[in-house]
């Protein structure tokens, strides 16, 4: 039990079937390189791989935090207006005369203050949907509506244009050649691993998500533990925020993050984590990621238009949860 | 753990929070159209009252589709799309006359309800997953049809009468959003599909265990669903001229909360046809009230607030029902 992440019983061999399903997922991503490597152009080169995995870390952080809300059994629709709320603020702190005339601060609380405020909106949502037993899905629809509303106002609907390579680092730089963001996202991949894994913490989630009365009858905090997870998913959807806007050099409110939570839904389904909750493969929705991505570089870089890599996604997503549903049941 | 399960399955009071719930839907209705009427000189006025139906019919159709899948506990991420992908193809079909235009877009409609029936009821994916694939091909397909970009529709033809037309004075997609509702009310309220509908939202299971066709029921919703995006769809090209493959990206989640601010509740079983067209309007309205107080001069709100003051609304609405909830429960 202690290195496998779910606590369901009752089964057998749960934990066995949740390694199959994450091998299947991990088989298809083989699959899909081993294609690309014999087919695609120019597609063994440091190049191919930089450009995947930037296109892909801000997914891949805002897919750990719903990874973790769809464990307790929830779903966060928000992300992708928290997105546009941290992408305006960031902007506009260190743009205003404070952040002009104090560079090394301004670059600073740029970075701190929209991924607090989007976490304290995040913890908004779980007080929300817990205080009044709303489910997951319309508690957090009106912050959806809502938040990518109070982008907008905040920056009045306009362009946000800057150049700021202190604060673009964390979309921009690079660490030994790696990109930055890849780096935050493998940490997060990380941490969020060992949460679900090795603390408490993650315990509680998978208690909650499995059976939230018997966890709250064996003493789980679950108001607590909802609060927490919607709250990291802000922090997530905040730093994927800053990320996205680092790379444009811009920020426009109608725009960053828009479509954001269906393709981390998605993200997380193929990846095998179950809607039903109770249990959470991070690793899985990393591979998940990877996978849809790595599915459209492929076509788009084989001449298949992005529209017919839509139908292609769509039928993927089906087709793999289908199979992790015939896994489940067999 | 029997207690628990029980809860939830008893008739009487999600019925009894639904009920109230749609009284306060149409009581809110009334008080901001009396607002509206009180404060502003041409919010009745003709141009008003007709601009808004003409434009809130395509959202009143895809919330009712949307409104029967919710009640069979489901939930339709496509319709968005679906009517986006219906516009270009009946704007395509547009120059061969009003009705192949007009069956081009429900036959959008049938296909990707039908494939999302499918997925539902013979795959077993959730419905949620299901209709996101689904949101996606139908997305993909309109893109693909239209090589990206908007297609202009046939002017030669009768076909933009279905958008731009009228009929006794009101405008042809209002007629045709209210024609929709009234068989949407007779279907739920006396017609055994309708009933189905809602024994199976109440409870699958046990549906299944009286023997009714609950995979037949909850596969016709789906398609019913899509056939009501493809005519929002239709409508959609007709009134902008235009079939726009780009359109319908947050049309899903408006619909879901005019449901759930119809009194509709997401667990299934239970729903009201005419509170969700109630939903619709308040949301529309909320709008079109910010545009009106924008005029007076005395505030000057960006139209940005309207996505803000809705999300505020639907909070609210749900922080209502909530304690109705818990009043129900108390005196249980």
């Amino acid at each position: 039990m202690a290195d496998a992440p779910s606590l369901t019983r009752g089964r057998a061999g749960p934990d066995v079937a949740a390694f199959f399903r994450r091998y299947a997922a991990l088989a298809a991503l083989i699959v899909l390189l081993a294609f690309n490597f014999a087919v695609t152009p120019h597609f063994v080169s440091l190049q191919t791989l930089n450009v995947n995995l930037t296109q892909v870390a801000t997914i891949v952080i805002v897919s750990v935090g719903m990874t973790l809300v769809i464990a307790t059994g929830g779903i966060d629709l928000s992300v992708g207006s928290l997105m546009a709320i941290a992408g305006a603020l960031a902007p506009l702190i260190f743009l205003s005369p404070f952040g002009v005339a104090h560079p090394a601060l301004g670059d600073l609380l740029a970075f701190v203050l929209p991924v607090a405020v989007v976490g304290l909106l995040g913890a908004f949502n779980g007080w929300f949907i817990t205080r009044f037993q709303v489910q997951p899905i319309v508690g957090t629809l009106v912050m959806f509506i809502a938040g990518r509303g109070i982008g907008q106002v905040l920056t009045n609907g306009n362009l946000q244009v800057f150049h700021n390579p202190t604060f673009q680092f964390i979309g921009l730089g690079r660490v030994l050649g790696v990109p930055f963001q890849v780096i935050v996202m493998l940490v997060i991949v990380g941490l969020a691993a060992w949460t679900v894994r090795r603390t408490l913490f993650g315990r509680h989630i998978l208690a909650v998500g499995g059976n939230e009365r018997a966890a709250r009858l064996a003493g789980v905090p679950v108001a607590r533990v909802k609060r927490w997870v919607y709250a990291i998913s802000g922090l997530c959807a905040g730093l994927a925020g800053l990320v996205v806007v680092s790379i444009n050099s811009s920020s426009d409110a109608n725009l960053v993050g828009l479509g954001m939570e269906l393709d981390a839904i998605a993200a997380v389904a193929v990846g095998g984590t179950p809607f039903t909750g109770g249990q959470a493969s991070v690793i899985g929705t990393l591979i998940g990621a990877l996978l849809i991505q790595l599915l459209r570089y492929t076509l788009l870089a084989n001449g298949v238009p992005d529209a017919a890599a839509l139908v292609v996604k769509g039928v993927i997503i089906a087709g793999a949860v289908w199979s992790q549903q015939r896994g489940r049941t067999a | 753990m029997s207690l628990e399960s029980a809860v939830p399955a008893g008739p009487a009071r999600p019925g009894a929070i639904a009920w109230a719930a749609q009284q306060r839907v149409l009581i809110a209705l009334a008080a901001l159209i009396a607002f509206g009427a009180l404060r502003y000189d041409h919010f009745l006025g003709a141009y008003n009252v007709l601009s808004v139906l003409r434009y809130n019919s395509m959202f009143a159709l895809t919330s009712l589709g949307m409104a029967f899948v919710i009640m069979t506990a489901g939930i339709d991420l496509s319709v968005g799309t679906t009517a986006a992908c219906a516009s270009v193809v009946s704007a395509l079909l547009s120059s061969y006359g009003l009705v192949p235009g007009l069956l081009g877009g429900l036959g959008v409609g049938v296909a990707v309800g039908a494939i999302n029936g499918f997925m539902v009821t013979r795959m077993r994916i959730l419905p949620f997953i299901a209709t996101l694939a689904g949101m996606l091909m139908a997305s993909g397909t309109g893109l693909l049809l239209a090589h990206n970009q908007s297609v202009s529709v046939s002017y030669d033809t009768a076909f933009i009468w279905l958008g731009q037309g009228d009929v006794l004075g009101f405008p042809v997609p209002a007629w045709i959003a209210l024609a929709a509702y009234v068989y949407g009310s007779v279907v739920l309220n006396f017609t055994s599909f309708g009933r189905y509908v809602l024994a199976v939202g109440g409870g699958e299971d046990a549906s299944r265990l009286m023997g009714l066709p609950v995979d037949r029921v909850v596969f016709w919703t789906y398609v019913q669903s899509g056939v009501f995006a493809g005519l929002a769809g239709v409508i959609l090209a007709a009134q902008f001229g235009a079939g726009q493959p780009a359109e319908g990206v947050g049309w899903e989640l408006f619909s879901i909360a005019a449901v759930v601010v119809g009194g509709t509740l997401l667990t299934g079983g239970v729903g009201s046809v005419a509170t969700t067209l109630a939903g619709v309007l308040l949301l529309g309205l909320i709008f079109n009230v910010l545009n009106f107080e924008n005029g007076l001069g005395w505030i000057s709100l960006s139209a940005y607030w309207q996505s803000v003051v809705r999300g505020v609304f639907l909070m609210a609405v749900v922080m209502a029902g909530s304690g109705a909830a818990r009043r129900a429960l108390r005196t249980a």
